[in-house]
C-alpha cells in the first residue's frame, strides 16, 4: 500500500493532480453543505456546464482554459443567484435553461474547429493529465482562501443557510454572503472540472454533505465531517484509480457513493438498535 | 417618548399601495396584537418595521435608543429548517449576530445570555439536542429563545402559533406574556388566533389594507368592527 502511494508520488503528473484534487475537494465539501441545505444543489450542475462551453471556446481560440473560465463562470454563478431571486423563470427551470444553453453553444463550436475528439471526452469525463503548474498555484492559493473565508465567517454563513430572513432582519447583507459563496463555488467548479470532468464536478458539492448529515446533526460537525470524508474519498479514488486504471474523476464518484452507502447504512443501524434498546 | 411612532405610512409593490394610512404609537411594555385577513398587509407591516421594506410615504421613527437591528424576530417556518442539521445551542447563538458587528466570533458573553434564555424557556435540557428533532412546540420555544438574544426592547413575532396544537399554543402564548411582563419587553405578535390575542394583548391594531383600528383590547371588544369581522361569533 504504502509502496503504491509513494510510487505515485514519483510522478509529476500525479502530484499535481492530488494537490490540486484535495484542494478542489475541500473546498467544494465546505461550500457544499451551505449550497445543499439551501437547496441550491443544482447550481454546481449548472455551473460545470457553463464551464465545459467557456472551456470549448477557450480551446477553440487557444487561449488558456482558466482565463476564460473563470470569469464566465463567476458571471453565470452571480447571474444565477441574484437573476433568480426576481426574475419571471424560476430557480430551478433557469439553471436548466443557462445549463443546457452552454453545452449546446459548447459542443457546436467544439465541432466546428476540432471536431469531437478526446479533447472533448477529457471535458466530459475529466482526465488526470490535465493539471499544469498554474493550476496547482491557483488551487493552493484559491482553498487557503475559501478555508480562511469559511473560518473568519463560520457565524455568518451558519445563520445566512439556516435562516436567511432572520439574519436579514437583524441587519445583515445577506446578498453579500450569498454572492460570495456562489463566486467561490464557480472558482472551484472551473478548477475541479478538468480533473474531475464536467459531468462529474457537482458530485464533489453534494455528497460529502450529504454523507455526514446521515449520521450527524450539528452544523459544526457536519461542516467538519464532510471535509474529512471529501479528502478521504478523493485519496482512495485517485489510488484505485491509478492501480485498476479506471478513470480518475468516476472513481472518486464511485468511493464517495460508496461511503454514502455506508453511513446511510450506520444510520439506519443505528436507528434501529435505540429502538430495540 | 414613544418606542415606535407610525405616521401616515402607506406601503406599495409595483405601483399599487397595499398599506395605506397607517398612524400608531407604542411604548415600552405594550403588547400589540395585529390582525387581519390573508393580504391583508400584516407582513408587509412587519417588514417595514424591520426595514426590509421602505415606505412609500410616511415616517417611522425609534424612540429610546431603539436601533432597526436591534429587534428581536419570529420570521415564520421555513422549508429549509424541517431538515437543517443544528443543535439547539447553535440556532439560539445565532441571535447573537447583531452583536458581532466586525468580530468574526462569539464570546463567552454571548454565551452566557445563550444560556440564559434558555433557561428562561425551561429548554436547556434541549441544548445539544438537533433542532429538527424536536416537536413543533420546543422548535417554537427555541426560535423564541433566539429573537430574545439579538434584543433588550423590542420582540416582532409572525405568527408564531401556526402548525402547532391547543396546548402547545396555549403554552407559547404564556411564554410571550410572561417575557412582556417580567422583561418589560413591547411586543409585536401577527396572529390569526383571536381568542389568545384578546386575552394577552394590550392593544389592537386591525389591518384591512389600511388601518382600520387601533387602540386597548377593551375598547376592540366592543367595537363595531370587532363584530363585523368575527359576524357576532364570541
Amino acid at each position: 500500500m504504502f509502496e503504491t502511494i509513494i510510487e505515485m508520488f514519483s510522478y509529476t503528473f500525479l502530484v499535481r493532480a492530488i494537490v490540486v484534487g484535495l484542494a478542489v475537494s475541500l473546498c467544494a465539501s465546505l461550500l457544499g453543505v451551505s449550497l445543499v441545505l439551501k437547496r441550491y444543489s443544482m447550481i454546481g450542475d449548472g455551473l460545470s456546464h457553463v464551464g465545459f462551453g467557456s472551456l470549448a471556446i477557450a480551446t477553440a481560440l487557444n487561449i488558456a482554459p482558466l482565463t476564460i473560465s473563470i470569469p464566465v463562470v463567476v458571471l453565470a454563478a452571480f447571474f444565477l443567484l441574484r437573476i433568480s431571486e426576481n426574475s419571471k423563470i424560476k430557480g430551478d427551470a433557469l439553471v436548466a435553461l443557462i445549463s443546457t444553453s452552454s453545452m449546446a453553444l459548447g459542443v457546436i463550436v467544439i465541432s466546428i474547429t476540432t471536431g469531437m475528439n478526446t479533447d472533448v471526452c477529457n471535458y466530459m469525463f475529466g482526465s488526470i493529465l490535465a493539471m499544469n503548474r498554474t493550476d496547482v498555484y491557483i488551487s493552493i492559493f484559491l482553498s487557503s482562501i475559501v478555508l480562511i473565508f469559511y473560518i473568519l465567517f463560520y457565524n455568518r454563513i451558519f445563520a445566512v443557510t439556516f435562516d436567511e430572513n432572520f439574519a436579514r432582519a437583524i441587519g445583515m447583507n445577506t446578498n453579500i454572503y450569498n454572492t460570495l459563496i456562489a463566486i467561490l463555488t464557480a472558482i472551484t467548479i472551473v478548477l475541479g472540472m478538468r480533473m474531475m470532468g464536467a459531468l462529474l464536478i457537482s458530485s464533489l458539492i453534494i455528497f460529502p454533505s450529504l454523507t455526514s448529515m446521515r449520521l450527524y446533526k450539528k452544523f459544526k460537525t457536519v461542516v467538519i465531517c464532510s471535509a474529512i470524508i471529501s479528502v478521504v474519498c478523493f485519496f482512495i479514488g485517485i489510488v484505485f484509480s491509478y492501480l485498476h486504471a479506471t478513470p480518475t474523476g468516476a472513481s472518486i464518484v464511485a468511493i464517495n457513493i460508496l461511503m454514502f452507502l455506508l453511513f446511510s447504512m450506520i444510520s439506519v443501524i443505528k436507528k434501529y438498535y435505540r429502538i430495540c434498546k | 417618548m414613544a418606542l415606535i411612532s407610525v405616521k401616515d405610512v402607506s406601503f406599495e409593490y409595483d405601483g399599487n399601495i397595499v398599506l395605506n394610512e397607517l398612524n400608531f404609537r407604542l411604548f415600552k411594555g405594550d403588547y400589540l396584537c395585529v390582525i387581519g385577513e390573508n393580504g391583508s398587509g400584516k407582513t408587509t407591516l412587519i417588514k417595514g418595521l424591520l426595514k426590509l421594506k421602505q415606505q412609500y410615504k410616511g415616517d417611522i421613527v425609534f424612540g429610546d435608543d431603539l436601533k432597526s437591528d436591534e429587534i428581536g424576530y419570529l420570521p415564520q417556518k421555513t422549508f429549509v429548517q424541517k431538515d437543517f442539521p443544528a443543535s439547539v445551542f447553535e440556532v439560539v447563538l445565532s441571535g447573537r449576530l447583531n452583536n458581532l458587528k466586525l468580530k468574526p466570533f462569539y464570546t463567552k458573553k454571548d454565551k452566557i445570555i445563550v444560556e440564559e434564555n434558555l433557561n428562561l424557556f425551561g429548554i436547556s435540557n434541549l441544548k445539544n439536542k438537533s433542532y429538527r428533532e424536536l416537536s413543533g412546540g420546543e422548535q417554537q420555544r427555541v426560535l423564541l429563545s433566539r429573537a430574545l438574544c439579538s434584543t433588550k426592547k423590542l420582540l416582532l413575532l409572525d405568527e408564531p402559533a401556526t402548525g402547532l396544537d391547543p396546548l402547545a399554543t396555549a403554552d407559547l402564548y404564556k411564554i410571550i406574556k410572561k417575557i412582556n411582563k417580567e422583561k418589560g419587553i413591547t411586543i409585536i405578535i401577527v396572529s390569526h388566533d383571536i381568542q389568545n390575542s384578546l386575552k394577552y394583548a394590550s392593544h389592537i391594531l386591525h389591518l384591512e389594507n389600511k388601518q382600520i383600528f387601533f387602540g386597548v383590547v377593551k375598547d376592540y371588544v366592543v367595537s363595531d368592527i370587532k363584530h363585523r369581522f368575527f359576524k357576532g361569533d364570541s
